[in-house]
Formats: C-alpha cells, structure tokens, sequence
C-alpha cells in the first residue's frame, strides 16, 4: 500500500481507472505516511481528512458509475496555510489569525474541488508568507526531509515538505519574491510561480498584492503542470486575474527544444552564488545545449536593485494588507486594554511576529509623507527599468536561466539573527514577480551533504507552457527527479 | 479692519447603485445590523474588491452634469487609517487621478468651480454603548451594513462667498444629483453629507487665510449656521489679535457652536498609494458620450424653459423646479394640454403646502396629471370656481379620485345661473340698505362685502364673474 506515496498523478489515474485502487486506498495511504511523518517534520499546521474523504468517496462514486474522471481525480494535495479553505483555520502560521476560520473558500480550492483533488491539509509557512525558511512561523519548525537538522525553505516551506516527504503528491503555495520556487529548489523539487494573474488570488491572504501569485509544487514538472492547468484561468473575483482563457498547458510539454534561445543571466551566476550551485547550473546549461538549444549569457543591468525595490514595494503593500488584523473582527485581541489605542497596540504587538512588525515598519516609512517620492514611488521606477531588461533580453531569448537560490538549504537558526542575510536567498527569485513573469524551478543537482540544488527557468509573460515545456524536457534528459529525500524513498522501499 | 469669508464644500453623495461599490451586498438603508455584509466589505483576510461598474458611470453622469472634465484613465488607492469602523484599515479612495475634475456649477448666475469629484467605499457605523460617543462608553459595537457603499465625493474650489450661498450651492447640487437619480440626497439617512472649509481674510486680499474644517452638519440650516458661527468666531479672534488654527471642528446643533475636534499636527498621515488589487479603469470615449446623450434635462435647464416657454417668474421657475418629483409632474401636466401659470399656482401654492402640512414627499400623493387637466378643464368652462378647485386639488392629492365625480358628490359644481344669482344680488343689496348708501357715497370698498356675502351665501360656488357683472348692473342701477 506504502507505493502509493510515490506515484505520480498520471501513475495514480491509471490504478483508478484499473480500479486497482480507489480514491479512498490513495488517502488512506497518504494519510497514514504522513501522520507517520509529521511528528518528525512539521510541515503541516492542520489536517482535513475528513474533507478529503468525502472528496474521495465523490471520485469512488465516479469510478463505480464509469463517468469521466477529472484530471486530478484522486490526487491528494496540501494547500499552504494563507489560502483559505472554509469551515478550517487559516492561520498564515501567525498568532493573530490562530484560531481565524473562514466561512468562504479561495477560487483555487473551488477549482482543485471540481478537479477531483483530495485536500489533505493546511501546511506550515512563514508568518504571512514573510521569510525564506520557515522558521518565522509562530508555531513550529518545518524539518527539510533531505536533512533534518536544515531549513525547507520559505515561505511556502510546509507545502514543498509535504510533497518531498510523500504526504502529498501535489501542493499550492504563493509565491511573492521566491516563495514557491525556493523551498521547491531547497527540497528538491518542482516548484511553479505562473504569470501574475494567471491564477486567481481570491481567497489567498494577501501579503504583497502586486507580487503574490499562487503556484504548484509536484515531484514531476507533468503534476506541476496538470495542477497548474486545474487551478488557472480567469476569474470574476480577483479583478488583476488575466482575461486571455488558459491556454493548454500539457500539448506539447513533450515536445523537444531544440533551437530554442536559453540566456544565462550573468548577474546571477558569479557573485553571491555558491560555486556548487554555479556548477549544477553550468552542467544543466550544458544539458540544454546537448538537447539543441542554443545556450549564451545574458545580461540583467538593473537585476542588482531587485532586492531593494521589492523590499520598499511588497513592505508597502504589506503594511496596508495587514492593517486589517486590528482585534476588531476576527483573530487575536488583547483583553486587557481599556481603551482602543492600547487594543490595537497591544494587539498587535502580541499577535504579530518580529519579521511582521519589520515589514510593516518598513512599508509604513516607505508610504510616509515626505518620504513618498523617495522609497515607494522611487521603488516604482526601478520596478520598470527590471521589467524593461526582461523585455529586451526576450526580444533575444526564448527563456532565461539562473539557479534559484544562491545556495543550498542551510542549518536552523544560520540566518536568523541577520535578516539581510535571510533576504540574500531570494535575491534569484524576487526578480520575476517584479516583472510579473513566470519561474519554475526544478531539481538539477545535489551540493553539500547531497541537498538538492535548484535550476530556475524564466519566461516571458504567459510563456507558462514553454517554460514547463523547457523543464519536462530536462527532467527527462537528467536523473535528478528519480532521487527521492530519505523518508519518501524509504516508504516506497519498504512496499 | 473688514473681513470676507472664503468658504469651500465636500459633499459625500451616496450614489444610488443597487449593490456596493465593491461587492454584492444591498446598499439598503437601515435593515438589522449587519445584515447587508459579506466577507469583502467585512475585509476579511484573502478577499479581493471587484469594481461596480455602475459607480463609474453615476460619477461620469454627475461629472457631466457639472461641467467637469472626465478622466480617460482614473485608479483606486488606499487611504491608510486605523478605526474600528473601517474593516480593511484602509478606505479605498481616488487620490491623484480622480474620475471627475475641473466643473461648475451656477448659483444666482455666478459659476461655482468644482475641483474635483472621486469615488471612494463608505465605512460601518459605530454604536456606542452607555455613552453619546466613543469616550465614555461601556463599549461599542459596530455595524457594517454601510461599509462599501459606494460614495462620491465632491469638492468644490474655495469659491463661496457667504453661509446663504454656501447653502444654494448645497441645494443646486442636491437637485441636480436628484435629477440624475444618482442620489437620492436625504441628510437625515445620510446620503448627502456635507463638511465645510471656512477662513476669512481681510477685504482685498489675494491670499487665503488660514482655514478650519467644519464637520457634523446635518441639515443645509445646519451648513448655514456653522459657517456663519465659524465666522463670527474667526473674526472675533483675528480682531483681538490672535491667530486662527488650522483644526478640524465639529459643529454642535444645541449650543450653535463649534468645537476642536483634531488640530493639523495630530492629523493623518494617510499614506495613500495606488491599491494593488485593483486595476486602472480606461473609460472609453463612446461609452462617456453615451452617457452624455443620455443626460436628463437639468435644473437649470428646467428652469429656463419655464420662464421663457411657459412664461413663469424666475422665482416660480425656481420653486417648481427644485423638485423633480414636482416638476416632472408639471411637465406631464403641460404635455395634456393645460394652462402652466394655472397649473404651476396649484402646484407651488397648496400642493406644496399640503407636503408640508402632511411631511409627504409628493410621490406619496395620488393625484394624475389628468385630474390636474380635467380640473383646469372645469375653472375654464366655469364648471368651478378657482377657490373650489383649490378644495378639489387638495382632495385628489389626499385621497386620489377623478375630478368630475368628486364635484358631482361634493355638490361643488359652480353656481352661474343668472337668474339665480341675480335674485341673490338682489336680496344682499336689499338686506343691506346702510352699506348700498356707503357706496354710494363713494366708499367702493363695500363692493367687496357684496361679493362675499354672495358667496357666504353660495358655500363659495358662485361664479365671480357672473357676480360681478350682476353686481355691477345692480349697483349702477340703485344709482
């Protein structure tokens, strides 16, 4: 039963389909591995198998009337904890929203529901998506299954975990300056930021509203598409949701890549970069060039700002976004206070977490009269001269490539006493969400103490397909995917 | 020294949209509390604003309406301020590319600037409990029914002269946002809201003085007096030689003062910033157009016509057209063919007293404009006399009816029988020896007693022309 843990969503739709297993034997299992599991990793901040047993019993019932499948029918999946799911905590692993309970639902659990997925559970993050290892969640330490005594990544640490350990086969986080794509390349595996506005926001809790894009994580770059394909398209609800219908993303992905234009971003590959990261990422460059690309380097002048501008703009956004946990409504509330002033104060104070209270710091200055014109607005302009290097360096190259984190997981507690060392890893990731275009990153090496290193790929905007296009053809020209983290290849060596 | 009063107005309109600005929720007045709320004008965590389309284009129509320039592309922003009636912390508002800019509007012959016009979500309202206010109360609670309503706010250029003018220009604007049906301007409900920017200077100078902001007006007499009192403050205090201070004021209806309420240096920071989760609106040219074209006849336009194609005073053109209600009905009436002076008189003299008497608005009225033709149709033939008619009109607007069966009941219809009348005559003069001698000796007046004893005698029905022609064969003949 245990192999079950390891399949892949195409591999899970042929046993369905077979009926040589049901829904409810794929949760079962899944259930089983990953309350196994959690004592030792922490990924998640809560459990919904009672939902996803009755999103099971739905597909069994489908399966005995010989109706359709949808094409996640049976797939469990973990939703990172700001995506809100009604009637279970949506925490954002923050203490203010501990015990916050939605009545309504995030058009992407609308879309994964429709699509016959069983949703296992909410997982843990950085409080309010804010931080690169997890480590800012106010209620546990998310363990990499690759090494125990290492980070996930962050923000979206819990989501990459529950499908590098097997709890999940797929999982949804938000990526705002890497949060998808960090934790994927720190857990090895694949992890998708798509086009700003392909997938609705609605229901997601905002951090940085022009930034945040909810994204999948799978083992394979086909379950990151085939999630991707469910949960994206136009939605009425979230108004910076693209028009344009989703184009298909699977027809093609097989397709091979020769002639394509793949740029190497110099500002990305030599300083700063650990040169075991360099070198998975020269050795996947070569990759492309044996599979006919045409491989060169590229240069992203005003790359060097990215990680002041999006620390003025997402701080920005992210004061007014979480103006609204004040004690008034919902969430933690002093009781003590005897007047509003303190409330809110002490509220806030005790409800949010030190990373929170900088943002929020930083983002109210950056706003503040007089200084206006010099951080925000400033912070703007720097904005579009990124975006207009991306624009010109596609006018030349089909994709770009970089690796997705400067290095390779690190210990617990590394980088926590200096938050500019902690904001250095996302220093890859952050430029694409300025930019509104879409990332992936995917396994493509291992470095110290065999901890996976991530490739990233960039595209132009609603490139989406090419850039999985561009992965599934690495992914099946490399190995690395077939590498498992101990406790997943433990379980299925075990059946 | 003399002074004058610089005076300028923000007025919030609550635009009459069937669902919120940015959510489903009804916009309903009053209702249980809480009622009307959903999780996006609760601002709950991960729900997004999703323009109503129809705010942008009750704003193009009022922006029109005031001569203003319409934006091509106009944006959201944040307004960043704590207070436990504005669930997001944050109001969404237009800051520096508002919908609507640069209008006018015409009191008295003198264009009023507009600066500008935006939209923005209104906030909840707070309870407090065991205390009028906030201070003092055991606690409060709050009521989240108005939050995202949608408002738009207009402020005019400092362009008011007095409290009297401040007030037209509040009317004048009522009546053209009641014209366009986009507000139904009723201060008590709070659809019409109104803060008033006052400074005076000395007579001749270019700059402005220093200004406070007047709040808590709920009534246009309200406007009228706080500006007025703000004045006489603001002059009292430049007089004895000290400075006014730039604050925001609340007004106080009981003891007609104002009173501090924020000085400038404690006032917000509100660190607007374009609000992310919503996109530009592009308002396309045809689409103003349409509206335009589609733009209802207004105020001044109205009042216009009245005086030079149904000969009206600029007065009675201005009485009647105040009301659309009223004057639409006007128009209805004229359409059946009826006399405009005759009609406009029963409309402004005892209809408008009726509303008054009754606190009726005129819709709740059941009168047609057919009776108000088939009553005009009856004075003309002499079925009625004016002073009946008057009791007919008040009839129909109570109780509705049809204008030939209520003379007919009433036994209202006009007495013109000449022979009748002239035997009455006959018997007044008759009765009256010592007042036919006072004519006589020259006293005119006492015709008048004649005629009323008439129609004493009549219950009013007689018709007073045929009285005063027998009146006058027999007066002349006792000669």
């Amino acid at each position: 039963m245990n192999e079950i843990v390891c399949k892949s969503i195409a591999e899970l739709r042929g046993l369905l389909l077979a009926k040589q297993v049901s829904a409810r034997e794929i949760l079962a299992a899944h259930r089983q591995h990953a309350s196994e599991l959690e004592p030792k990793l922490n990924a998640f901040n809560c459990f919904t198998f009672e939902l996803a047993e009755r999103q099971a019993e739905r597909v069994d019932q489908m399966v005995a009337a010989g109706e359709s499948l949808p094409p996640l029918a049976g797939v469990p999946v973990a939703l990172k904890d700001n995506i809100c799911l009604e009637g279970y905590p949506t925490t954002c692993s923050s203490k203010i929203l501990e015990r916050f309970v939605p009545v309504y639902r995030a058009t992407v659990v609308d879309r994964l529901h429709e699509a016959g997925a069983l949703i296992i559970g909410k997982t843990n993050m950085d409080e309010f998506a804010m931080g690169s290892s997890t480590e800012n969640s106010a209620f546990k330490l998310t363990c990499n299954p690759w090494d125990t005594s290492t980070v996930p990544g962050g923000s979206s640490g819990g989501s990459a975990v529950a499908v590098a350990s097997g709890c999940s086969v797929v999982a949804l986080g938000s990526d705002t300056g890497g949060s998808i794509r960090q934790p994927a390349s720190f857990c090895g595996v694949v992890g998708m930021k798509p086009t700003y506005g392909l997938v609705s926001r609605f229901g997601l809790v905002a951090f940085a509203s022009s930034l945040d894009q909810i994204g999948p994580l799978g083992r394979v770059v086909e379950d990151v598409a085939l999630t991707l394909q469910a949960i994206g398209g136009p939605d009425r609800r979230d108004s910076t949701s693209l028009n344009a219908a989703l184009p298909n993303l699977l027809t093609g992905i097989d397709s091979d890549i020769r002639g394509m234009k793949i740029g190497i971003i110099s500002e990305l590959s030599a300083d700063g970069i650990d040169s075991e990261v360099q070198n998975s990422v020269q050795a996947a460059a070569a990759t492309y060039r044996q599979l006919g690309a045409e491989v060169s380097s590229v240069s992203l002048p005003n790359a060097k700002h990215a990680l002041p501008v999006y620390y003025l703009i997402a701080t920005a956004e992210a004061s007014a976004n979480l103006a609204r946990f004040d004690g008034v409504r919902y969430g933690y509330r002093n009781l003590e206070a005897q007047d509003l002033l303190t409330m809110y104060c002490k509220t806030r104070q005790e409800g949010f977490g030190p990373e929170v209270k900088r943002r929020i710091m930083l983002g109210t200055y950056a706003l503040s009269s007089g200084y206006y014109d010099a951080y925000y607005k400033k912070a703007q302009q720097v904005r579009r001269l990124i975006k207009n290097d991306f624009d010109q360096a596609f006018q030349n190259f089909d994709l770009l490539l970089s690796p997705t984190s400067p290095s390779v997981a690190f210990e617990f507690g590394a980088k926590t006493a200096d938050p500019l060392q902690m904001y250095l890893s996302d220093i890859a990731t952050i430029p694409a969400n300025l930019a509104g275009i879409p990332g992936i990153s995917l396994p493509c090496g291992f470095g110290q103490g065999g901890r996976p290193v991530g490739l990233q790929i960039l595209g132009p905007l609603q490139a989406d397909a090419r850039l999985l296009r561009a992965a599934h053809a690495f992914e099946q020209a490399t190995e690395f995917h077939k590498m498992k983290s101990p406790v997943l290849s433990a379980a299925c060596a075990r059946s | 020294m003399k002074y004058e009063p610089v005076i300028g107005l923000e007025v919030h309109a609550q635009l009459k949209t069937k669902t919120k600005i940015f959510c489903g929720c009804p916009t309903d007045f009053g209702g249980t509390p809480n009622a009307h709320v959903c999780p996006v004008c609760l601002g709950m965590p991960g729900v997004l604003p999703v323009l109503n389309r129809k705010t942008v284009e009750f704003a193009i129509k009022t922006g029109l309406a005031l001569n203003c320039e319409i934006a091509t592309v106009t944006k959201f922003d944040r307004k960043n301020y704590f207070y436990p009636d504005l669930p997001k912390d944050y109001q969404i508002s237009q800051y520096d590319q508002p919908i609507c800019r640069s209008g006018h509007l015409t009191i008295k012959g003198r264009p009023i600037r507009i600066h500008r016009a935006h939209l923005e979500e209104d906030a909840g309202k707070l309870v407090h409990a065991g205390a009028a206010g906030l201070h003092g109360s055991d606690y409060s609670l709050v009521d989240f029914n108005r939050s995202g309503v949608p408002l738009l706010e207009i402020v005019s250029e400092p362009d008011l002269t007095s409290p009297e003018e401040a007030r037209l220009y509040l009317t004048e604007l009522r009546t053209i946002l009641r014209y366009l049906d986009v507000c139904d301007g009723n201060l008590e409900e709070g659809s019409f809201r109104c803060d008033a920017n006052v400074s005076i200077r000395p007579v001749g100078q270019k700059e402005l003085g220093t200004k406070a902001e007047i709040k808590n007006m709920n009534s246009f007499k309200a406007v009228q007096r706080a500006i007025q009192s703000e004045i006489e403050r603001q002059t009292a205090l430049l007089e004895k030689g000290e400075r006014v201070v730039q604050e925001t004021r609340l007004w106080n209806e009981a003891t007609g003062t104002t009173h501090p309420m924020r000085s400038k240096e404690e006032a917000h920071d509100y660190r607007y910033f374009p609000d992310p989760d919503l996109v530009p609106v592009v308002v396309d040219k045809s689409w103003v157009s349409e509206i335009a074209q589609a733009l209802p006849e207004l105020p001044s336009q109205r009042r216009k016509r009245y005086v030079e194609q149904c000969s009206l005073s600029g007065d009675d053109a201005a009485v009647l057209a105040e009301s659309k209600e009223l004057s639409d009905f006007f128009d209805s009436v004229l359409s059946l063919g009826a006399p405009a002076k005759a009609v406009a008189n029963w409309l402004m003299g005892p209809t408008i007293w009726y509303l008054n008497e009754n606190k009726l608005e005129f819709s709740q009225t059941s009168i047609t404009p057919e009776n108000v033709r088939d009553l005009s149709q009856a004075v003309n033939s002499g079925a009625l006399s004016s002073s009946t008619a008057k009791q007919v009109l008040l009839e129909l607007l109570a109780n509705a009816g049809d204008v030939k069966t209520l003379i007919e009941q009433k036994g209202l219809s006009q007495i013109s029988d000449e022979k009748g009348l002239t035997d009455l005559v006959t018997k007044v003069l008759a009765d009256n020896p010592s007042q036919v001698a006072e004519f006589h000796s020259g006293k005119t007046k006492v015709r008048q007693f004649f005629f009323g004893e008439v129609m004493k005698a009549t219950k009013g029905k007689a018709n007073p022309q045929v009285i005063n022609t027998i009146l006058d064969e027999q007066l002349a003949k006792n000669d």
